[in-house]
């Protein structure tokens, strides 16, 4: 039985740590990076008679991510304590949401692979719920005991939860990547994956096509960059295909994935699957959400990725692959805006072409985001507008670019002027270097006499060398071929 | 409902609370009563009653997002049996 005979189920659970200042049930601060244990409170470190209050910052930012999504935000929602034993848990419980969680519902579209064989999904989500984070343990050699940091402890996290409606490791990385660019855009989350600010658990099982029931699935725990996720869902399919292949039946278990061998391995089984015993925690009331406080977070909302997409591609006539390029991330969005709003909406296609284009590229090469770009938005509508007015070719245009990514000038009107990059458009300058190419290149006229076709263009690359490349391709073709009489 | 001894003794492993023969035997017969509570309770008709996670009808009281608290690292590492650069060291764990 070949691979093609299995459909493969993916559900995600993502736990985005939202940026608030402070943690979701104490005053103390969520800096990344602090010394170990300074911003760990009484709260955090769970010292005896202490009591959590919920921070409104982390709420407001679980109803912004509701709202963004389509979703049921609740008017009443209810903390529980999910318990167990672990010292960098130091309640012996974490506070979580578990019948009751702050967001029900919702979705996202995701565009899936590239040029042709693009297509949009919806993945449903089925909640999202408001949980505080365990502390961090340390197992170097502390003389053989494990180093507990508790600053971590208490940092708001809001866990994700999708529908299993992914069928293949690309639509869950598509997903992934998605709701990444998502809590970035309605900013409630650095995104940082290398900080841990945004981990995923994948759930992977795999089924005969056609089958309605599922099959009995596995998760994959802590998956910390899209590469990785794709890579444990790709063996973690194969190795369950190979095994019920072979005779086997999958068990439910947790895995780990090792980045190092690119395989996953059983963590514990269903058996040892702990025993979480949720109850509603008596130290916090329910959570009440107003109809008027929801009101309020959707009137300060930004416009989201999709109406973004929609009014570029209704407003400035781009196309729908451009809008979506455009409006993967919230600083591509904000810099093509910026760039359009400096050199008009009548440029918006240039300056689509500019970003997604050359200055990507150049971006790419020297590893930098976009919001770290060398050339400002300004700079860039200065350019494009310069290539608008026929002042520069296009060829000459990346050079003006190249210019200011070097800083050799603060905007392209003056690095075309500094450079001496002006087109040439004034017909007897043409004329004469043309005349000078003719009288230089008698073998290519010869040719293009003799009906060689190629000759011409031969002789305009000659004459556009000898204009330094300033004068306008179409001018030169013009000219040359009055001059041959052709 | 009754509880059997291998279901106390799952519920003292998962309290990480160790548990003799005869404790067994003595908190089996306690737990036990708690349940006849609960059925007791149960006997009442509660049709049409909304269930509560809390016994009063009252919302969480929340915070502003503003950093309160200071480092306060050194007071509370005094009463840890022991620390090392800033950490508080735990007898190995794996999991």
């Amino acid at each position: 039985m070949s691979r093609t005979d299995w459909e493969v189920v993916i559900g995600l659970e993502v736990h985005a740590q939202l940026n608030t200042a402070s943690k979701i049930f104490s005053g103390a601060s969520t800096a990344f990076g602090a010394e170990p244990n300074v911003q760990a409170s009484a709260v955090d470190i769970a010292l005896p008679g202490v009591l959590p209050v919920l921070n409104r910052g982390a709420v407001e930012r679980a109803i912004r991510f509701g709202l963004a999504i389509g979703a049921h935000v609740a008017d009443k929602s209810v903390f529980a304590r999910k318990n167990y034993f672990y010292p960098d848990l130091p309640k012996g419980y974490q506070i979580s949401q578990m019948d009751l969680p702050v967001v029900v519902g919702g979705a996202i579209t995701i565009r899936v692979g590239e040029g042709e064989q693009a297509y949009e999904k919806t993945v449903r989500l089925t909640r999202a719920h408001l949980e505080e984070d365990a502390g961090k343990s340390l197992h170097e050699d502390f003389h053989g005991m494990t180093g507990i940091d508790l600053n971590r402890a208490g940092t708001p996290l809001l866990e994700i939860v999708s529908e299993p409606d992914m069928r293949s490791s690309a639509e869950a990385v598509a997903y992934a990547r998605a709701l990444h660019a998502l809590v970035r855009w309605i900013d409630i989350c650095d995104g940082n994956m290398q900080e841990g600010s945004f981990r995923c658990d994948a759930n992977v099982s795999v089924r005969k096509k056609g089958a309605t029931e599922f099959g009995t699935r596995r998760e994959i725990k802590n998956l910390n960059s899209f590469r990785f996720l794709q890579q444990a869902i790709d063996y973690e399919v194969q190795w369950q295909i190979d095994t019920i292949e072979d005779g086997g039946r999958i068990q439910q278990a947790t895995v780990l994935f090792d980045p190092d061998t690119g395989e996953t391995r059983m963590m514990r089984s269903k058996e040892d699957a702990h025993d979480y015993r949720y109850f509603p925690d008596p130290d916090l009331l329910p959570l009440m959400i107003s109809d008027e406080w929801k009101a309020r977070v959707q009137a300060a909302m930004p416009e989201l990725p999709g109406a973004m997409k929609a009014r570029f591609m209704d407003a400035w006539g781009l196309s729908a692959y451009d809008a979506t390029t455009l409006t993967a991330s919230k600083e591509v969005a904000d810099f093509y805006q910026a760039t359009v709003s400096a050199a008009g909406a009548a440029l918006a296609k240039p300056c689509a072409n500019w970003v997604m284009g050359d200055l990507a590229a150049r971006l790419n090469k020297a590893e930098l985001d976009i919001g770290a770009s060398p050339v400002s938005p300004a700079q860039l509508a200065g350019l494009v507008a310069r290539i608008a007015d026929n002042t520069i070719s296009n060829a000459i245009a990346k050079k003006v670019f190249e210019a200011l990514w070097n800083g050799e000038g603060t905007t392209a009107d003056e690095v075309i002027d500094k450079q001496g990059l002006k087109q040439v458009t004034d017909t007897g300058a043409i004329e004469a270097m043309i005349d000078e190419v003719l009288a230089a290149n008698q073998k290519s006229v010869d040719e293009f006499r003799a009906g060689k076709e190629k000759a011409f263009n031969a002789l305009v690359g000659q004459v556009m060398k000898a204009s330094k490349g300033k004068a306008s391709p179409a001018q030169v073709n013009e000219l040359l071929k009055k001059k041959l009489g052709a | 409902m009754s509880l059997s001894n291998e279901q106390v003794g799952h519920i003292a492993r998962l309290a990480r609370i160790a548990l003799s023969d005869a404790e067994v035997d003595a908190t089996r017969a306690k737990l036990n009563g708690i349940f006849d509570l609960i059925e007791q309770m149960q006997a009442v008709d509660t049709t049409g009653v909304e269930p509560m996670s809390h016994p009063q009808e009252l919302a969480t009281r929340l915070r502003e997002d503003v950093v309160t608290e200071t480092n306060r690292c050194e007071a509370f590492q005094k009463v840890a049996p022991q620390t090392e650069a800033g950490l508080y060291l735990v007898p190995k764990v794996i999991e």
